[in-house]
């Protein structure tokens, strides 16, 4: 695990309810946890000036969508972003999906569903419930990003919106 | 030629309108008279159905006669091997997840005759596919539930095939799979077993959680990604380890991770693999169906070395599903309620005893006395076989532990079994 991944885990603050959206009151409470987890770590991105993504949720917090961005040679390429909290979370983690790339690299399952490292699932594993979405964009969709997108550009495959 | 060129265009175009125009009212007027088709429904295949090559057959017959498709399978009776095998075409069997697997498994089991097939898919036939069984290149773009009831119902029209082209892993389809469960068999009572062939751990996990929750028995069945090894496991909630009770079992492969390429791709596969899996899972389903032979409750396959080692997993009295902890209070309370009768009630479980055994083959034995109260770690797993990573360590002990610290405590334990590994690799050569 790289340093900057390393200190921005470290700033956003841990879950501590173990419940999905099956769980009524509990979920309720999880879903106060999430949020506020994710405030805290797009907060720290923005203060680190390294803000690259926005999230919101519809009613029940069961579905989720936004944008993550990635600067390339100082050009912003940006992604729309989504997931379902799986009835088994946080056991699991969501499968997070940039449904745009798909079909464009390997390292991605039917719907966009980004193809995560060997390290990631283990990680969420020994880290439940304390782990939450906060944590999985940092540790899962942002290495991805880093990696996938400047060999999507520098194979053509990707362009900037304009 | 000689007519003014504007003209010419503007009439194609408003004849090109016109027709597009009535097409396109055709097309929804086709779209109203069609049966509406949702993705929760039980949808009937979108192509023209194929006509059977005959008729439903009402009773199976023993007769050897080429035209009888069942002469094979009521052969296992007159042999002694199945008591009742008419039995099968009451039998309804869930197949989550038909790809490479799952497809094949539901084939088997068509070409069997059995009773009734739900099969759980939300992905598309792809060529990319090809190098696997039972899908064909034209059925490219379907939905490989209807795809898969396309091919079935022509095989086995006796078969009845309801399909579900959805991800069972999100909220609402979750309720639909759970009914399904519960309600799906030929006399909308409960499936007698579920089949898992899916690809990934989400997908298990909400398996596990339906079925301990339902009380449901099932089969797990996976292969690797590298295509050199596979599995299956049959888990009867409380009585065997659920699949949140221990970190997956996996078949060791011996290849060093390191080595290992995986540039590029997510994941390998072989249709032989698949298909030896595919075999394992049907056969004991089967076996656990029509009560015959021994079901095994673990069989693993290293493809590399051609080795099959076989285990039993007890339940993790700690598990953290609490329907699996429900499901093994009640096992245990059943167990000493039945103890008296044990002698004279033959089980699924009863050991076949062989009269000649020449090459003194010996099965693993799946001890039963109380709960394993050690906790799971690879040592006292069968030789070949080891955890996809060590189990979860008592939480407390982490709390105040910052993520980086947890990450960077787990990154050095990963790094000392790679260490000790090698140096047990080294030790054997």
């Amino acid at each position: 695990m790289d340093e900057a991944t390393k200190s921005s885990l470290k700033a956003i603050p841990l879950c501590k309810t173990k419940a999905s959206p099956r769980d009524g009151d509990l979920w309720i409470e999880r879903l106060k946890e999430e949020y506020e987890s994710i405030i805290a770590a797009v907060q720290n991105n923005k203060t680190s000036d390294r803000d690259w993504f926005k999230l919101e949720s519809n009613e029940r917090g069961t579905k989720w969508f936004g944008k993550c961005w990635y600067f390339h040679n100082m050009v912003k390429y940006e992604f729309d972003v989504e997931f379902d909290i799986p009835i088994t979370y946080p056991v699991t983690a969501p499968e997070i999906a940039l449904p745009e790339l798909d079909g464009k690299t390997a390292k991605m399952y039917r719907g966009g569903k980004i193809c995560l490292s060997e390290h990631f699932k283990p990680l969420w594993a020994r880290n439940t419930p304390k782990f939450g979405i906060a944590h999985a964009f940092a540790l899962g969709l942002g290495p991805w990003m880093a990696v996938e997108i400047p060999d999507l550009i520098e194979k053509g495959l990707i362009h900037p919106k304009s | 030629m000689a007519k003014n060129p504007a003209t010419t265009i503007k009439e194609l175009t408003d004849r090109l309108n016109g027709s597009l125009g009535r097409l396109s009212a055709q097309q929804s007027a086709d779209i109203e008279q069609s049966p509406p088709r949702t993705s929760s429904g039980f949808s009937t295949v979108g192509q023209k159905q194929p006509v059977p090559y005959r008729e439903k057959i009402q009773k199976i017959s023993a007769e050897v006669v080429d035209s009888n498709p069942y002469s094979r399978l009521m052969a296992l009776q007159k042999m002694g091997i199945v008591k009742d095998y008419e039995k099968i075409r009451e039998k309804t069997v869930a197949v989550v997840g038909v790809g490479g697997v799952g497809s094949v498994v539901a084939e088997m089991l068509t070409r069997c005759g059995i009773g009734k097939l739900i099969l759980f898919d939300y992905d598309k036939v792809e060529i990319a596919n090809m190098n696997r069984l039972f899908y064909q290149p034209d059925q490219a773009g379907l939905s490989k539930v209807d795809a898969a009831k396309q091919t079935l119902i022509h095989v086995n029209p006796d078969v009845q095939i309801e399909v579900h082209n959805f991800n069972i892993t999100t909220m609402d389809n979750f309720e639909t799979f759970v009914d399904r469960i519960r309600h799906g068999s030929l006399t909308n009572g409960k499936v007698d077993l579920v089949l898992s062939c899916v690809d990934n751990f989400e997908a298990r996990m909400t398996v596990n959680v339906a079925c301990n929750e339902e009380n449901q028995i099932w089969m797990e069945s996976g292969v690797s990604e590298n295509a050199v090894s596979g599995h299956i496991q049959y888990i009867e909630p409380g009585k065997t380890a659920c699949f949140a009770c221990v970190p997956p079992l996996v078949v060791a492969s011996n290849i060093d991770e390191r080595t290992l390429k995986r540039e590029g791709v997510c994941a390998a596969s072989l249709p032989t693999t698949m298909a030896v899996v595919a075999g394992f899972l049907v056969m004991n389903t089967l076996k656990y169906l029509l009560n015959f032979g021994e079901i095994s409750h673990y069989v693993g396959y290293n493809a590399l070395v051609d080795f099959f080692p076989r285990d039993a997993i007890k339940p993790n009295p700690s598990c953290e599903d609490s329907h699996c902890q429900a499901r093994q209070k009640e096992y245990e309370e059943r167990k000493t309620l039945e103890k008296p009768n044990i002698v004279s009630t033959p089980t699924h479980d009863e050991p076949v005893v062989h009269e000649d055994n020449e090459f003194e083959i010996v099965l693993l034995e799946d001890s039963e006395e109380g709960t394993a109260t050690e906790t799971a770690t690879s040592s006292n797993l069968a030789s070949g076989l080891k955890y996809a990573y060590e189990p979860q360590p008592n939480v407390d002990q982490r709390n105040d532990q910052t993520p980086a610290q947890i990450a960077t405590h787990d990154l050095l334990i990963s790094l000392k079994d790679k260490l000790i590994e090698e140096a047990k690799n080294k030790r054997t050569k």
